[in-house]
């Protein structure tokens, strides 16, 4: 607590309260006016922040069940989002999984176990993931159309191939569970081995079984990224029905055929998910990135 | 024993699936692609079986899946940077040679007008030569046909010829039967009224030039520009891919076209990340410094309102931002009509538009900074503060004197590295202005909104240019700017291993 008070302080702590919550009504306008236009009725209208005559017709369409107007005319939903929420479900949760498998077993032997070369594809990794992939998915692209041309499922327009392209970014990852590691007492271990335990044993029974909050926070991670990922799926599929949601979204606010409504709909119907589950992990994940180093 | 037996079959299954994959890529002349499954399949064999390496074996898939994705892409980027990879120059060589070779024309020499008989037998093409007749083999002209023998014949079949209307019905059938001759020539339909034979367009000759049997014209195979090319210059597409050393590095130099939009583009890029991460940081140190300040309540509620830009997937809030935005039935346009009366071209005027990406990425960013912020405060001693405030300084001297000086080095390497991912921020660019309003003048697609890298996704992919040899050329330079800037990050956060 403070000592030394200066007399203006009551008016300085009413100012700031005003100020941020002047600012967060800014922040949160776009997020309110999303919903909000949810619920209007057509893809054009304007209006208050509170709609007038409150409509689930863009509801119903993002679900995907045709919608009945008063006047009688049956709309069908224009882009299959609940398949594009599902399809990047998919992609995200099979990534994840394998990314947290092999990131986890990589730094394990990074925290436990000398080696040539070490350092050298440590510090490497670091470097190499900040590469942006788009700028090398001429080259991803013709490796894919190559590998596709004999092993089908891994071709491009498969999902296979956007779950092994993101097999590339786990630097991340394993710095941060290595991080951890790090800062678990090896001696449970070493005692195991003196006992006649293996290394993988040692690895499997003692420490996983110790690390479980940080394994789920790389998998929380690992997920969100996938399921934002967006330059490389955007290339790599084409087909509507085989689309994720980041590649699909967009696809409502072509200049030819603007749903705006739609759009806000199937945004807040996908987003809000995610969003959720961000805020509810916010603190693991706020660790992991600074600990990990990089994210805009 | 059964675990050693598994363990082998499993490694000697996935082995031989490897070089089955390795030699298809390699009859198919991908030599490229083959040499690094080949890469791929030995060191990983050679990690698995050699016991000394038993580490090794922890951190190989995911050191292989960066080689294959990261750095593989990235090297054969660079690798197209010196060629001529682009659309009209996309096959090899021997491709485009077999593509030519392949070509046929139909004769204006060997020619039959034709009538079409519907007999019992099915429908019969009576050819009417300079000297010699030809009848068809019976057809069924549901698709089936494929070719059918032509024989000479001296009379018409008995009954009338089907009339032009109906041939126009069985147009699409017609037009894939083919007809062969005694003498081997093979006649498809040229006209509605005429068959011709097929001969084909290109002959090879030994020294490698090809000579079009229609024109008679010749073209020698130039492997300095990747085409077959005339005497008189003219060149045949498709083209073939080759090196051409340091020209995409030059046309980005020399040519006034690609000159000025990219310059425009790479100061455009700088001033952007530089600005975002300059305005970012000071929201997000502003609003940090209000979130420690003791006397504020309500702090959990503050701290998950301000950081909801953050948790919502940016795909999304950049197309909200689109739409929000937008010149017409916008809502952003709609309040400031309501207040100021203007409505601000934000997708079509140069500096609006700027100044619309700047607003929607530091709303996009801040929370980051502030949480990251929020981390460093609270390792400053408070007494710090006290100490300061028996000086009577302020709020500001505070800032500048005691806050910034602390947290600036650890904070660093955060900044290059957010510094580094807005310059490559394609998601942004691409799903909110996708690089318009467009430069005037430019030979390939650019915007006074693109940043490098969606400039290169551009010449990329889009259009019908898809010039990839110039994209890797541009791309190559980013990763030299990009390379840079995480060795400096690394030498400033002195990573410990």
């Amino acid at each position: 607590m403070a000592m030394v008070e200066p007399r203006s302080t009551k008016y300085r702590v009413l100012a700031s309260h005003l100020g941020m919550l002047g600012f967060i009504v800014i922040i949160l306008f776009p997020l309110l006016m999303v919903i909000s236009i949810s619920f209007r009725s057509g893809n054009f209208a304007s209006g208050s922040l509170l709609p007038e005559n409150p409509s689930l017709e863009h509801w119903y369409l993002a679900l995907g069940i045709p919608y009945t107007g008063e006047d009688g005319t049956v709309t069908q939903p224009p882009f299959p989002v609940l398949l594009w929420l599902w399809n990047s479900i998919k992609i995200a949760v099979i990534s994840s999984v394998m990314i947290l498998a092999l990131s986890t077993t990589s730094a394990y032997a990074f925290a436990r176990m000398r080696f040539a070369g070490k350092g050298f594809v440590l510090k490497s990794m670091l470097i190499f993931q900040m590469f942006p992939p788009v700028l090398s998915l001429v080259a991803l692209y013709a490796l894919f159309d190559q590998i596709g041309n004999h092993v089908s499922w891994l071709g491009l327009n498969t999902h296979g191939a956007v779950i092994v392209a993101s097999l590339g970014g786990m630097a991340l990852h394993i710095w941060t569970i290595k991080g951890y590691f790090d800062s678990i007492d090896r001696s449970l271990e070493e005692a195991a081995i003196v006992d006649g335990a293996t290394t993988w044993q040692a690895f499997r029974y003692i420490l996983l079984p110790l690390s479980v909050p940080i394994l789920v926070v790389v998998f929380i991670l690992a997920f969100i990224m996938t399921i934002m990922e967006y330059p490389m799926a955007s290339v790599l599929l084409v087909d509507t029905d085989k689309l994720t949601l980041a590649v699909g979204a967009q696809q409502y606010l072509y200049e030819q055929n603007y749903l705006w409504g739609d759009f806000a709909a199937a945004a807040v119907l996908s987003g809000l998910p995610i969003t959720l589950i961000f805020l509810y992990c916010q603190k693991w994940i706020v660790g992991g990135l600074t600990a990990g180093g990089v994210k805009g | 024993m059964i675990r050693m037996i598994l363990k082998w079959g499993a490694l000697a299954a996935l082995v031989g699936m490897a070089l089955y994959l390795i030699l298809a890529l390699y009859a198919q002349q991908e030599f490229v692609f083959a040499m690094l499954f080949l890469v791929l399949t030995a060191s990983a064999v050679f990690v698995f079986v050699n016991k000394k390496l038993y580490a090794h074996r922890y951190i190989f898939p995911a050191v292989a899946g960066m080689g294959v994705f990261v750095i593989f892409p990235l090297m054969y980027t660079v690798g197209i940077g010196f060629t001529n990879y682009s659309a009209s120059n996309l096959l090899s060589f021997e491709q485009v040679k077999d593509n030519l070779l392949d070509r046929t024309y139909q004769s204006d020499s060997v020619r039959y007008n034709y009538e079409l008989y519907n007999t019992d037998a099915g429908y019969v093409i009576y050819l009417e030569g300079k000297h010699q007749d030809l009848v068809s083999a019976p057809l069924a002209l549901d698709g089936s046909d494929a070719s059918a023998p032509a024989l000479p014949a001296s009379e018409k079949p008995a009954g009338d010829p089907l009339s032009i209307r109906d041939i126009i019905q069985l147009r699409s059938e017609l037009s894939e039967v083919e007809l062969l001759t005694e003498d081997g020539r093979e006649l498809s339909m040229a006209s509605l009224r005429a068959f011709a034979a097929i001969n084909a367009q290109f002959t090879l000759h030994d020294n490698g030039s090809i000579t079009d049997n229609q024109t008679d014209v010749t073209y020698f195979p130039d492997h300095d520009t990747g085409f077959y090319r005339s005497a008189d210059g003219q060149t045949l597409s498709p083209g073939w891919t080759v090196n051409i050393g340091w020209d995409n590095y030059l046309k980005v130099v020399s040519d006034p076209s690609i000159r000025g939009p990219f310059f425009e583009i790479f100061v455009w890029t700088l001033s952007f990340a530089v600005a975002t991460v300059v305005f970012t940081l000071a929201l997000g140190l502003l609003l940090a410094n209000l979130l420690q300040w003791d006397q504020i309540r309500g702090k959990g509620f503050y701290r998950t309102m301000l950081i909801l830009p953050y948790a919502v997937p940016a795909f999304i809030s950049i197309l909200v931002f689109k739409g929000l935005f937008n010149q017409n039935f916008g809502e952003i346009n709609l309040v400031l009509e309501g207040l100021f009366g203007i409505r601000p071209d934000w997708f079509s005027d140069p500096a609006l538009a700027r100044t619309m990406i700047l607003i929607v990425n530091t709303w996009l960013g801040y929370p980051y900074m502030m949480l990251l912020c929020m981390g460093l405060l609270q390792a400053i001693p408070r007494d710090l503060y006290e100490a300061s405030a028996m000086d009577g300084a302020g709020p500001v001297n505070n800032l500048f004197n005691v806050t910034l000086p602390l947290i600036i080095k650890p904070l660093m390497p955060l900044l290059i590295a957010s510094f580094a991912f807005n310059f490559n921020n394609f998601v942004l660019i691409a799903l909110l202005t996708g690089g318009a309003p467009d430069i005037i003048g430019a030979s390939t697609p650019a915007g006074t909104t693109d940043l490098l890298v969606s400039y290169t996704y551009r010449i990329a992919f889009q259009d019908s240019g898809q010039n990839f040899g110039l994209a890797a050329a541009i791309a190559t330079a980013i990763f030299l700017v990009v390379g840079a800037l995480s060795l400096i990050n690394l030498k400033l956060s002195k990573v410990k291993v």
